[in-house]
């Protein structure tokens, strides 16, 4: 068994399986990407971790706990962090109050000693606070810290997502197509940081990705689906190679 | 415009920014408490109910404002504070056990509310609240036992450790005090996480879930706290309109919080004092506009209803963001004076699209 | 009081109750908001009735049929000048402004026409026709039959009419319509001016049972309790949905004794909360649901 299992899962809306018998595994501090074309499934996959659907079949594990048997406010707790392809920032909030939500697991006191503001309160919201700043030095959010998000631009939103997931203090990370809609200079400068999210943070990284030359140079195995299934799991150059994947894409 | 050099995180944790602005609420809390030297008995009595609208206010402006979750029917609660205040008081329990009592009550009808209907959405969760609380103003009226039914219920008037109500003074300062501790609360509570838990939710609740917030726990907390303030609003209201009629709990008067929320400006306590002030402040403005229009619309008992209802259509087409809003506006002017651009706070054109799948 | 002299009853308040819901559910169908105010549109039709009727004594087919396309009318410009502006904004900025229009509307009528109870004389009036020893009357018949009448009209409007489809082209995707083609403002606006014409058939229907005053608006909530029991986006289940409020209704009133005084007022409430808790889809709910954990 391997740090992070998915088993036979199988989604169906009404007639038309979304996902169908898929399975694979995820060692500890790897770089996962899965790739597929739009309607492979993989958005879905990603739902079903983070426990949004709730799958036909199958099981997932994970460090050993049943995620299934979670809900979606508790994956969070066993150390799974997500972002969303469409982005699910709070519009009306800054940047700071947004990644200090991730800190929401780690928070110690209910809402009468916090109606009372009392000490401990106040020390827990200090430290979070520096836990915060530490993310935001990482992804260079600083001149972006007290903006609403309604008026930052599109990298920077992605960006925010990013240290928003990142403050949770994850050990896996399912990062949902993070650069879709960025630049040249963006794409190379979030390439390094995933690469630093590994190596310095200890962090799984699964992520969904288009972009085939990001995938390439950033991942260390890739899976590749099509219409809800496998079509092939394995290194950067097998699966380049493979005959079924350049099928998919390019067509016969 | 003013900077402020940040040096330390409390800066930011704190209730109050900078000094300027400690002058500023410090000057106005003094202006309140002198005011009774100031001001007849009539004035410091329509204070006084502002003040008790304010607290209601920030009921409501936590749970719909903060939190995102409608509440049509919310003169429920404050009929449920009230009722229980009234009925303890005339059974003996002294006025601060009471109104703690009144206040926990409150609190646990919010709970047991929100719990079953927390996973309703948007609409439905508005038809919900709008049916509980045609539901509550039924049961005021029918369970006699507690709230003397059709006969109504006269609320005693406390004299406690040489404290009278009969002094308008005294009420007025009570009054200001429930307001102040309720401002306070109300603040801690939205600096803190479970503040921004409630903040999360109505902005985007998939998020939120996946940062760990349980849904459905912080919006029955949201709808329990609500409560809670409006139930301690109710207690107040009690004494300030001294018999409770049976019907006095209705739809208007939900439509009269809602009408300070929108009018106040949503999502801020700046708001709710503003539109407190303005409904406050609405009947003595109605009963003077009587006197210039002609006497066949000035002596309908329709004008305030129709009123109230205009004012809140106006407000939500072509102010939304309340006086509240309307005044950061003013201010984004002066600071940007002359660069100041109308299309700042333009509207984005939206369009509707299907929830469906 | 028989077990079917009641079912009658309540079918005939039910058909009441499935006409203003179907309003609800035409405007939700197409702008995916809710018209708080319908009951209040269906207070004007009645009012409208009891002047042209009433008032001006013209023919009770012609009154009805003025009334109808006047309050038609009413929402087409409704929609036009004031719902358009919210449109795509959160759902509180619509439920706030329909709330507010409820109460303009109220409090127009009661100034507009006094706050006297008024009737005006209908052919229905007071008929009665028996059958199988049981008594019918004329205006529960009146009710009845126009309900399927319109049910049918309206249905086949909107399967067979090109009119029909685009509504509900509008009404799945507005920016999909526009890039169609589809005159999508105009389309939202006959929409409302349907709804409000439907509000206005029943409250001429009703107005010989509960007279002419301003509390028949509250109808409008009970009419949420069918909407939302007969699935919010279905059109026979709202009529069906009505139908089963009209009858719990009246049993509550019967057996009011063996539960508790005065349920049958918030009968209709209550099954609106028990159906929200338990089972919100609806009965005839057209949503393909995902499994949501």
């Amino acid at each position: 068994m391997s740090y992070f299992d998915v088993n036979n899962i199988t989604v169906a809306f009404g007639g038309v399986k979304a996902l169908n018998d898929v399975s694979f595994s995820v060692d500890q501090n790897e770089i996962f990407t899965i790739i597929g074309p739009n309607g492979a499934g993989k958005s879905t996959l990603f739902n079903v971790i983070s426990r949004i659907y709730q799958p036909n079949n199958g099981n997932v594990v994970f460090d050993g706990k049943d995620v299934l048997n979670l809900k979606a406010h508790q994956i969070s707790q066993i150390g799974i962090a997500r972002t969303f392809q469409n982005l699910e920032l709070f519009e009306n909030a800054t940047v700071l109050q947004n990644l200090l939500l991730g800190r929401h697991i780690y928070k110690k006191s209910n809402f009468l000693s916090d109606m009372f503001f009392l000490n401990h309160v106040k020390k827990s919201e200090r430290e979070q606070r520096l836990k915060v700043e530490e993310i935001i030095d990482f992804l260079d959010l600083q001149h972006y810290r007290d903006t609403p998000i309604h008026g930052l631009p599109y990298g920077v939103r992605k960006n925010v997502e990013l240290a928003r997931a990142l403050s949770t203090d994850p050990k896996l990370l399912l990062l949902d197509e993070p650069s879709s809609g960025l630049t040249n200079e963006e794409t190379i400068d979030l390439g390094f940081w995933i690469k630093d999210i590994k190596n310095l943070l200890n962090i799984t990284v699964v992520m969904i990705e288009h972009d085939m030359s990001f995938v390439n140079k950033v991942s260390d195995r890739i899976l590749a689906l099509n219409y809800g299934q496998v079509l092939a799991e394995g290194l950067p150059e097998e699966i380049q190679s493979n005959s079924e994947v350049k099928k998919a894409y390019m067509g016969e | 415009m003013r900077f402020i050099f940040k040096t330390n995180y409390d800066q930011d944790i704190n209730i109050v920014r900078h000094n300027g602005d400690r002058i500023s609420y410090g000057l106005l809390v003094a202006a309140m408490i002198i005011m009774p030297f100031f001001i007849d008995d009539f004035y410091l009595g329509e204070l006084s109910y502002v003040f008790i609208l304010a607290i209601a206010g920030i009921g409501l402006m936590i749970l719909s404002g903060y939190t995102g979750l409608a509440s049509l029917g919310h003169a429920a609660f404050l009929g449920v504070g009230a009722y229980t205040h009234a009925f303890l008081l005339t059974n003996g329990i002294p006025f601060y056990y009471s109104i703690i009592i009144a206040v926990a009550v409150s609190f646990f009808v919010g709970a047991a509310i929100g719990f079953p209907i927390l996973r309703l959405t948007g609409m439905y969760l508005a038809i919900a609240t709008l049916a509980f609380g045609f539901i509550a103003e039924h049961v005021f009226i029918r369970w006699e036992h507690f709230t003397g039914g059709n006969r109504g219920m006269v609320v005693p008037t406390p004299e406690f450790a040489g404290i009278s109500f009969y002094d308008s003074a005294t009420f007025y300062y009570v009054c200001l005090i429930a307001l102040i501790l309720s401002m306070f609360a109300a603040i801690n509570i939205l600096r803190s996480p479970t503040g921004r838990a409630f903040v999360a939710i109505r902005d985007s609740e998939i998020a939120a879930q996946s940062l760990g917030v349980n849904i459905g726990r912080y919006k029955a907390l949201s709808f329990a706290i609500s409560a809670g303030f409006t139930g301690l609003a109710g207690a107040l209201l009690a004494h300030y309109i001294g018999y409770l009629a049976p019907d006095i709990f209705n739809i208007f008067l939900s439509l009269t919080l809602l009408l300070l929320i929108v009018v106040g400006g949503m999502g801020s306590l700046h708001g709710t004092i503003y539109g407190a002030i303005f409904v406050g402040s609405l009947p003595q403005m109605i009963a003077i506009g009587r006197d210039y229009l002609p006497s066949s619309i000035a002596s309908q008992p329709g004008l305030e209803p129709l009123l109230f209802g205009l004012i809140l259509v106006l407000f939500i087409l072509y102010e939304p963001l309340g006086i509240y809003g309307r005044w950061l506006k003013i201010k984004l002017f002066f600071e940007m004076f002359p660069t100041y651009k109308k299309q700042t706070f333009k509207k984005q054109k939206t369009f509707t699209k299907s929830d469906r799948v | 009081m028989s077990l079917i002299q009641l079912l009658i009853d309540g079918i005939a308040s039910g058909c009441i109750y499935g006409l203003v819901a179907l309003g609800f559910v035409l405007i939700y169908k197409a702008t995916e908001t809710i018209n708080f105010a319908q009951g209040d549109i269906l207070m004007l039709g009645a009012f409208v009735a009891f002047s042209l009727i009433g008032v001006f004594e013209l023919p009770y087919i012609l009154g009805f049929l003025l009334t109808v396309l006047i309050i038609g009318s009413f929402g087409f410009a409704l929609d036009t000048v004031v719902i358009r502006q919210v449109i795509g904004q959160p759902p509180f900025a619509t439920v706030m402004l329909t709330i507010g229009l409820g109460f303009v509307f109220r409090g127009f009528a009661s100034i507009f026409w006094g706050t006297d109870i008024y009737s005006f004389a209908t052919p229905f009036s007071g008929k009665i026709t028996e059958f199988n020893g049981l008594i019918i009357s004329y205006v529960n018949l009146s009710i009845i039959i126009g309900t399927i009448v319109l049910m049918t009209a309206l249905y086949l409007f909107f399967t067979l009419s090109k009119i029909g489809v685009a509504m509900r082209a509008s009404s799945e995707n507005q920016l999909a319509a526009y890039y169609m083609g589809i005159p999508v403002k105009l389309i939202f606006s006959l929409i409302w001016a349907i709804s409000a014409g439907v509000a206005a058939v029943a409250g001429v229907l009703l107005a010989p049972i509960t007279l002419v005053d301003t509390s028949i608006s509250l109808i409008g909530l009970k009419a949420f309790a069918a909407a939302v029991l007969g699935g919010f986006g279905s059109i026979p289940g709202a009529i069906v949905g009505g139908i089963i409020i009209g009858v719990v209704e009246q049993l509550c009133g019967t057996y009011e004794n063996y539960l508790f005084e005065g349920i049958r007022e918030i009968s209709a409430y209550l099954v609106l909360l028990l159906v929200l808790i338990i089972y919100p889809r609806g009965l005839f709910s057209d949503k393909a649901e995902v499994k949501k954990v």
